[in-house]
């Protein structure tokens, strides 16, 4: 395309290596995921990246482009865990094709591919599962401890056939869905034990996941992959808001506590918010983005349709970028 | 901490490999006079200067040659005694790769000097200097080449406080600085003290990056005694020997790309600058010679102190040749250097370096990906420019909105392409969005001067048209009364007269 003109040298990570860090730092939180939630975490997993894969692979020869260079870019593997860790572990394996399909050929490349998707491909995905198949994706695992009846065979059942022979007992709403329904129906609500579900488990494993997901987090900033603007604001924001709330009314609102621990508030923070495609590239923006982000997925986990709303929030916040990175242009040097 | 030492960091920057200790172990070696000199005619910014001289004339060293044209132009001196070969288009350090004009010498090996004339500048004033120095070939010999004597002469429009002297040198790889500084820091405060009374300034900083120890050493050896003169020690942070960063740096002021540093009352030299004006009006000599790095992958990397026209082939013969073969040359530094197109060229005012490439620059790039929007580029800008924003806007031919991004503040420093990821020349694709909105530019002025031509042609028809209607209503008019009214009525009237008297005639 060019002449090499200068400059001569060049010292950067290739997007593949980016691509691997983020991996690299989702690493702790997906070991934690394991150890907590089984066997589950690892079969969404595999069938998320190797569907991915085999997708990026038929759409880059449909494309004409080059498939070895787009296909170890990494970016289709990262979109694909982040949405793998989103779905419920006892979802039926089609869900989670459907889903990363919808991630991989709609929300990624019929937008251009790499570098040009408006929205965070791995939402995308998600969104079109939570609006196509609520029951399966608000239908949660309960932790590993609590079930040890649930062994490998009745985890393929789950896998093949859904949940639906499934006993109750290894399955629930997750507490924020709990909570809203609690306050919907206008009952009190207990969370140490109510409802005849362990609250307390689910939130021990919760926060033990976030703890790890934030460890990762920490990693990508000091390889500098993520500034500190995207997470900082996305979490001060929300316990702020949340913060208002709970003190206006304990009975009625969580408490940030809670807010910042459960769904997935922490992989949101680090690893969701932070796709720089999708996102905006000023600092201000970044600043601006986050607390939007935060914003809404307060109001929706409270007063929304939808017990989780990062997906949302995500998605309705990728089409105000635009506009954000023109009403953020930093100072140029020496303007006024 | 005193606020003399605080230092305004810019934003991003990068710290590549310095790679400068490679070629900083050897003292500089001064080549001997060689067997031709081939002298290009431009080695500086502005007019070409004109030839003074003739095929066969018999020139002394430092007798000018060709004499600036102008004042924006530079003169060009006899590097030595010898006569004059030819005057010819021959092959030049430029990016093109197009031959341009140069006399070439054939040294008579005597070296034998032009009568010297130091100038007492203290009897003739300042102003009278500044003049002289027109004839002095010097140019910024930093890299920019811009004519000395210009940027001296500023203190007539704007007064100037601060000297600044740049001994930054920020590229990876050349060292010609930092060896002059070690080995003529002497001559170098001097030539400051010089330049700082010639501007008028009170005040000297002499900004110099913290990789450069000795060089540091010997400053401060010298300048101790000198109150006026300040060092102040930058980090190692490429391009913190830009103008402008290095201002910020030294200063903590920020001067767009628009304004020039004296508007604020500061005034830069290079340090081969420097103690070029010294050697001037000190001792009455020319621009004739100058500190080259030659360096990279050859065997001996080293400086020479080297006569202009000596050629590029010599010096990298003297260096031991590529250790790997790869016939690739950049001149400057790696980062905003260009490949040369031979180096059956020769060495000129501009040439500060010269690198036989390595592996490393070589490498056909690595296929560009998409841009992923990281903004690694945005952090390493010095000139906090939105780098991925210029790159669409540039990609897809938006140049107004490239403008409005303030495309042209964009210092080509190569930043932003060394930290991208997804291997985008991004500092290409500013060059062309520039290059496209100069030709509009250039294309819109012609198109204005065309469309005043022809409205003024149109304008200047009508008005003959007028004038000419004008002037056939008077001599109507003239025609109509007086003296040639009479003339023609009597006419008529012998006319009349004929045709009646045929009449008759015919009747009769």
């Amino acid at each position: 395309m060019f002449n090499q003109q200068s400059p001569f040298l060049q010292k950067a990570p290739s997007v593949t290596l980016v691509m691997m860090l983020v991996i690299a730092g989702l690493l702790p939180g997906i070991l934690a995921y394991i150890f907590l939630f089984g066997i589950g975490v690892l079969l969404n997993l595999t069938i998320a990246i190797v569907t991915a894969l085999l997708a990026e692979y038929f759409i880059l020869k449909l494309r004409n482009l080059p498939v070895k260079l787009f296909i170890t870019d990494g970016s289709a593997l990262v979109a694909a865990t982040l949405l793998a860790l989103s779905i419920p572990t006892i979802a039926p394996w089609w869900i989670i094709v459907i889903g990363t399909l919808f991630t991989i050929v709609v929300a990624k490349h019929m937008y251009g591919g790499l570098g040009s998707n408006l929205f965070n491909p791995a939402m995308v995905g998600y969104a079109v599962l939570l609006i196509s198949f609520p029951a399966v994706m608000t239908k949660w695992q309960l932790p590993a401890s609590h079930l040890l009846d649930f062994n490998i065979a009745q985890k393929m059942e789950v896998f093949f056939y859904g949940t639906q022979n499934l006993i109750d007992s290894v399955s629930s709403a997750t507490p924020l869905d709990y909570i809203k329904t609690q306050i919907f129906l206008k009952r009190p609500f207990d969370l140490n034990f109510s409802y005849g579900m362990p609250l307390n488990s689910y939130f021990n494993a919760s926060i033990i996941i976030s703890l790890s997901f934030f460890i990762g987090g920490l990693f990508m900033w000091y390889k500098r992959i993520i500034t500190w603007h995207l997470p900082i604001t996305y979490l001060v924001t929300l316990t702020l808001i949340s913060c208002i709330f709970w003190l206006i009314d304990p009975s009625r609102y969580l408490s940030p506590f809670i807010h910042i621990f459960s769904g997935g508030t922490l992989l949101c923070a680090f690893f969701i918010i932070t796709d720089p495609v999708s996102g905006p590239t000023t600092p201000k923006g970044k600043i601006f983005f986050a607390f939007g982000v935060a914003l809404l997925v307060y109001l929706i986990r409270v007063f929304g349709g939808y017990p989780e709303g990062i997906a949302f929030a995500v998605i309705f916040m990728n089409i105000c970028v635009p506009l954000i990175d023109s009403l953020t242009q930093p100072k140029v040097f020496g303007h006024e | 901490m005193n606020l003399i030492d605080k230092i305004f960091k810019f934003n991003g920057g990068i710290k590549a490999e310095t790679k400068k200790a490679i070629s900083t172990s050897i003292p500089i070696e001064k080549i001997t006079i060689p067997k031709t000199l081939i002298l290009p005619l431009r080695q500086h910014i502005g007019n070409m200067p004109k030839i003074m001289v003739n095929i066969g004339d018999y020139v002394l060293k430092g007798q000018i040659i060709a004499e600036a044209d102008g004042s924006v132009s530079a003169a060009i001196h006899a590097p030595t005694s010898g006569t004059i070969r030819s005057i010819e288009k021959l092959l030049v350090p430029h990016p093109s790769g197009l031959p341009d004009y140069c006399v070439v010498i054939l040294p008579d090996m005597k070296d034998q000097w032009i009568q010297k004339s130091p100038i007492n500048w203290k009897k003739i004033g300042i102003d009278e200097t500044i003049k002289l120095l027109l004839n002095s070939g010097i140019v910024g010999l930093g890299g920019a080449a811009f004519p000395s004597h210009l940027k001296l002469g500023v203190n007539q429009t704007n007064k100037i406080t601060t000297l600044i002297v740049n001994a930054a040198e920020c590229e990876p790889y050349i060292t010609c600085d930092d060896m002059l500084i070690r080995e003529r820091s002497e001559e170098l405060i001097k030539g400051i003290q010089l330049v700082q009374e010639l501007l008028g300034a009170k005040e000297t900083i002499i900004g110099i990056e913290d990789n450069k120890p000795i060089a540091l050493d010997q400053l401060n050896l010298f300048s101790k005694k000198q109150s006026s003169i300040t060092t102040k020690v930058v980090p190692t942070i490429y391009p913190s020997g830009d103008a402008k960063r290095l201002i910020y740096l030294i200063n903590g002021i920020k001067i767009p790309k628009q304004k020039r540093a004296a508007e604020y009352g500061i005034q830069m030299f290079n340090v081969a600058t420097i103690v070029a004006i010294y050697r001037f009006i000190q001792f009455g000599e020319p621009s004739i010679s100058r500190i080259v790095t030659i360096t990279g992958n050859l065997h001996r990397p080293k400086n020479y102190e080297v006569l202009f026209g000596t050629s590029l082939r010599d010096l990298i013969k003297k260096s031991g040749g590529q250790i790997i073969k790869n016939d690739t040359y950049i001149m400057g530094g790696p980062m905003m250097g260009f490949k040369l197109p031979s180096i059956d060229i020769s060495v000129t005012k501009t040439m500060n370096c010269v690198i036989s490439a390595e592996e490393e620059m070589l490498k056909e790039k690595k296929e560009p990906l998409p841009c992923i929007r990281c903004s690694k580029c945005a952090e390493a800008c010095p000139v906090e420019l939105q780098p991925q924003e210029l790159f669409w806007l540039s990609k897809s031919d938006q140049f107004e909105k490239a403008q409005s991004y303030n495309l042209f503040d964009c210092i080509e420093c190569g930043c932003c392409s060394y930290v991208c990821p997804s291997n985008i020349p991004l500092v290409q694709f500013y060059r062309y969005a520039k290059s496209e909105i100069i030709a509009d530019n250039i294309a819109k002025e012609e198109a204005d001067i065309a469309r005043e031509r022809n409205d003024f042609r149109i304008l200047r028809l009508e008005r003959e048209k007028k004038e000419r209607a004008e002037r056939n209503a008077k001599r109507k008019l003239e025609n109509n009364s007086g003296e040639k009214a009479k003339l023609i009525a009597e006419k008529r009237a012998e006319i009349a007269a004929a045709v009646s008297r045929t009449i008759n005639k015919e009747v009769n």
